[in-house]
């Protein structure tokens, strides 16, 4: 399975929670503890399952907290 | 700036730079903190303009028309000229500036208190004189920025804070559908519902938009796109039931869809 990650700008979450929900592998939980803001911000939670990078909290977060990386894919050359 | 230290830096560092970057916060969009309650769709909306406006390579030449609603400081958050019009005269506004500047891709961003409203007469207007500009309608049903009041597009029966006993269409009368209204006249080239209330009609209501500047792009006409945003602090739901809202109530009230679709713009994309 494809390996991703995402950068988290904690700083802006409004700890709505659409990405929790909306996460397919479900890697997403909210933090312990609260931002500078007063919300409990979301972060990467990998204990069970790992992200693949699919961009689809980025595409829900109304905030634009996310950053999405993905292991660069090994394309096969055709012959 | 806070004292978290969530991101784990050191390990993830590493892997970032292996990595490469499928998704970053669009350029046209400034990197300021937005206003909006937490799990408001204005603020996915801001994000998707923003993306189309960086794909389509125009942000020297887009100006927003900012409404007056929660999305009035819509220009703050914009790396492209905004204005602020009067309460529901962005596409008056809009007319003028796109008259005097034909070359510039102009869309007007107004909420359902906005357009729907005090702003009817304006948005009908312009869409009768075929102007060339293109309006995001985001319907929340209910005037967001002064306290959840009834708006024209208050579902039947749905409590706000000046119809306390649910909307009575007997005294308060009936929603208003703009997009289907808009989609009889001739002077429209697109005229769309979309939602907001799942990954895949989030993704439809960006291609919307993007079809939407495009229609401004080929000269084709007015161009609407109605989009159905949550209001979880005035609808009094916690953000995810804000979006069950949408799907079980206001979808059925809204149908999501295409009402009107120029020819040239179709064969386009």
């Amino acid at each position: 399975m494809t390996q991703g990650t995402v950068l988290i700008r904690s700083e802006r979450c409004k700890g709505c929670g659409l990405c929790i929900q909306a996460c397919p592998q479900q890697v997403l939980a909210f933090a312990e503890t609260f931002n500078a803001r007063g919300y409990r911000p979301v972060q990467l939670d990998e204990r069970e399952r790992f992200c693949t990078g699919c961009g689809v909290c980025a595409i829900v977060c109304p905030d634009v907290v996310f950053t999405v990386y993905r292991q660069p894919l090994r394309r096969v050359e055709r012959r | 700036m806070t004292t978290l230290s969530l991101e784990a830096p050191l390990r993830e560092a590493s892997a970032h730079s292996q990595m490469e970057i499928v998704y970053a916060p669009p350029a046209a969009l400034a990197d300021v903190p937005m206003h909006y309650c937490p799990g408001c769709s204005h603020g996915a909306i801001h994000r998707m303009i923003a993306e189309v406006v960086d794909e389509l390579a125009i942000r020297e030449c887009t100006l927003c028309v900012a409404p007056v609603g929660c999305a009035v400081f819509a220009y703050k958050y914009f790396n492209f000229d905004s204005c602020e019009a009067a309460h529901g005269r962005a596409p008056a506004m809009a007319t003028g500036l796109k008259r005097i500047l034909p070359d510039r891709v102009i869309f007007t961003y107004q909420g359902d208190g906005d357009l729907a409203s005090i702003g009817a007469n304006e948005i009908l207007h312009a869409a009768l004189r075929g102007e060339p500009i293109s309006v995001i309608f985001v319907n929340n049903a209910v005037y967001g920025m002064t306290g959840g009041q009834m708006a024209p597009t208050t579902l039947v029966g749905m409590k706000t804070t000046s119809s306390p006993l649910g909307r009575d269409p007997l005294t308060q009368g009936h929603p208003i559908h703009i997009t289907e209204m808009l989609a009889t006249i001739p002077g429209v080239a697109y005229a769309v519902r979309r939602s907001m209330h799942s990954v895949a009609e989030m993704r439809k209501t960006k291609k919307a938009i993007r079809l939407a500047f495009q229609a401004q792009l080929q000269g084709l006409g007015l161009s609407i796109v109605e989009i159905l945003a949550t209001c979880p602090t005035n609808w009094r739901l916690t953000p995810i039931e804000a979006l069950d809202f949408i799907r079980d109530r206001m979808a059925p009230e809204y149908p999501v869809g295409d009402f009107k679709v120029d020819e040239r713009l179709r064969e386009k994309g």
